[in-house]
């Protein structure tokens, strides 16, 4: 009884600092993707002031062509490859900041691994374009260092979506991981070196396994919006860059069939959410 | 010397202080289009404002179909929009555009007698639509990968500009293309099977599917294509204003031409201001200077495209009789056929991954 009046109690202080961060999700996400769910479920947009009733047909387009589930697997490979790689790239980066460097040059380093958050992600990605193409900076550089030619021309391909994306999301992967890493306590490394285990076996037994949970928030944070993406595809991917993102930003920019764009929307949050829920028992016992 | 100005000064003040006199907001003319196509130049907007004491208010779509939403769902707040002649009659039975009073437009006489007339812009005697500019979806070239300009539609299918090849990521425009590369009319395909075949075969040579000006002059700069469709205005500007080797083919087996147009729509609050607005768009004077600071496509108005130098793109090349014989001019299509040609040409973006 009186543990339940504290926790009311506590409930009641505790809400005044709450309040601000519910009430803003309510009104800038909560309703507005209460209104995609009914916007989904309609045959014409109330805005375009057409008659409409309620459907499944959204829903139904889906099953119905091949095309849209060609999509969806393979921008779920695509989120797949670029959580790798970005696990690959950011994992021993953040091990680096976390374990090796102190003061100053970590300092400086984790600035590095922060500043692509503070470019406008069209900038980044236009610069890519700049970098990637036959004749550009990629190209022209390393011709002017090899003594043979090499013609490098990686834009418009599925590798240069791939470096693309992850360029934009391996600042992620490095700062989960940090935080993790920077958790485990030195003394713990220590032991297992003087108890005669070597610095792979450290890694495999103890580093890896505590910092587990960091790995794991990382890919998720990359893998859910990599899979959406439509933007880097677009700019970077040429002939290969339709992916799902970009049919449903075609629905929503290019035809106006805001109901189709919702539908396919909330197919693609159901597949990401059975993805996590059946990924997240085996995750946990990782971590 | 003087007299023009001070005149210019007495009519502004006199329509501004009329303007003012109605209401507020009245001398305010809200324009819907397409961002950076004439309305909203600044030096247009400001010898507008200028000459007549209105203020312009521009607001842009990215889309036709957010267009018809736009005036849809605001009515009143927009006193002029663009909308291509193929959209017309979608505006107009929807009851969202009204008849133009075209004794008011000083300029209209000048149109030219087959785009004023057109049975797309006029009902009933009507007029829904005043004729602005038209131009075509052709084919344009990197100068510098051909020694001489290429005639044929066929150019894009040749092996020697695989992965150099582009199209715009537009369904409706791809298919009316695929229809005119297999000798079909394109307001009435009537062998849509033989249009894909031709776009499927086409796919492999593509580099990238452009949809911006941007787009396709950035790459014609970095030297990475040959050839692909684009908008003559777009190939005008990109040859004259930004001095890139660019030129224009119509290709014999002919192009894809459209219609823009300027609507009142019901309920604009500025009538006068929309109509003087309007007849500023097809003056010669503003396509003049629309053309040479900016490029731009040809001007419905005869007497504008005459106020060109002789040897002038929209003059020379637009002009010419045997390019008119080629060209088809885009009719209104339905919702229905517009989703087809979406999911035909999805399909085919996905089939070439």
């Amino acid at each position: 009884m009186a543990a339940a009046t504290a926790s009311r109690s506590g409930l009641r202080s505790a809400l005044p600092l709450l309040a601000p961060a519910y009430l803003w999700l309510t009104v800038a996400i909560f309703l507005p993707l209460s209104a995609m769910v009914f916007f989904s479920f309609m045959t014409e947009l109330p805005l375009s002031g057409k008659p409409w009733t309620f459907t499944l047909g959204n829903y139904a387009t889906f099953f119905s062509q091949s095309l849209y589930l060609t999509l969806l697997l393979a921008s779920l490979r695509l989120g797949l490859e670029v959580t790798l790689w970005c696990v690959v790239i950011g994992y021993p980066a953040a091990y680096v900041l976390a374990k090796v460097l102190k003061g100053r040059s970590r300092e400086a380093i984790f600035l590095l691994v922060i500043l692509p958050f503070w470019s406008n992600g069209l900038v980044r990605i236009f610069s890519w374009a700049m970098v990637l193409r036959e004749g550009g900076i990629l190209d022209t550089a390393l011709n002017a260092v090899l003594p043979f030619k090499i013609n490098i021309d990686l834009m418009y391909s599925y590798p240069a979506v791939i470096i693309g994306l992850v360029h934009s999301y391996v600042p992620y992967m490095v700062l989960t991981c940090y935080l993790t890493l920077q958790a485990i306590d030195d003394s713990l490394i220590e032991a297992g070196r003087s108890l005669g285990a070597s610095r792979l076996q450290v890694l495999k037994r103890v580093i890896i396994p505590l910092s587990m949970p960091g790995l794991v928030a990382g890919a998720a944070l990359i893998f859910v919006p990599v899979v959406g993406s439509f933007m880097e595809p677009r700019i970077l991917g040429g002939r290969t860059g339709t992916f799902y993102g970009t049919v449903i930003e075609d629905q929503f920019v290019a035809v106006f069939n805001w109901p189709l764009g919702a539908a396919l929307s909330f197919i693609l949050l159901a597949v990401v959410l059975v993805i996590l829920a059946v990924a997240s028992p085996v995750l946990r016992r990782a971590a | 010397m003087r007299m023009p100005d001070l005149t210019a000064l007495l009519t502004a003040t006199a329509v501004f202080t009329s303007a003012l006199a109605f209401a507020a907001k009245a001398d305010e003319v809200h324009v819907l289009n397409w961002k950076g196509y004439g309305a909203d130049e600044p030096w247009a907007v400001e010898a507008f404002e200028k000459a007549t004491g209105n203020k312009v208010v521009n607001d842009f779509f990215n889309s036709e179909q957010e267009m018809l939403t736009k005036i849809r769902t605001n009515p009143g707040l927009y006193d002029v929009v663009m909308i291509n002649a193929a959209f017309n009659d979608q505006a107009m039975d929807g009851k969202l555009i009204q008849p133009i009073d075209v004794s008011k437009l000083p300029n209209y006489a000048d149109i030219s007698k087959d785009k004023a007339g057109s049975p797309m812009l006029v009902h009933d005697g009507k007029v829904y639509g005043v004729p602005w500019v038209w131009g075509l979806t052709a084919l344009a070239i990197n100068d510098k990968s051909f020694d001489k300009p290429p005639t044929s539609i066929a150019e894009m299918w040749d092996a020697a500009h695989k992965g150099r090849v582009v199209i715009r990521d537009d369904a409706v425009e791809a298919v009316q293309f695929g229809a005119i590369a297999t000798g079909q009319n394109i307001n009435d395909i009537k062998d849509m099977d033989a249009v894909k075949a031709k776009l499927t075969s086409l796919m492999p040579q593509i580099k990238t599917f452009w949809s911006s000006e941007n787009d396709w002059n950035q790459m014609v700069a970095s030297n990475q294509i040959d050839i692909g469709t684009y908008w003559s205005g777009s190939a005008d500007r990109a040859k004259t204003h930004f001095k890139l080797p660019v030129s224009l083919v119509v290709p014999q087996e002919g192009a894809v031409a459209w219609l823009d147009a300027f609507s009142i729509p019901v309920g604009a609050k500025n009538v006068a201001g929309a109509e003087a607005f309007i007849n500023y768009m097809i003056d010669p004077k503003f396509y003049v200077e629309w053309v040479t600071k900016v490029g731009a496509p040809v001007s419905a108005n005869t007497k504008a495209v005459e106020a060109l130098p002789e040897d002038a793109f929209n003059r020379k090349v637009m002009g010419d009789p045997e390019v008119a014989k080629r060209i088809q001019f885009q009719a209104p299509i339905t919702d229905a056929q517009r989703e087809a040609y979406l999911a035909l040409w999805q399909q085919l973006k996905v089939d070439v991954k």
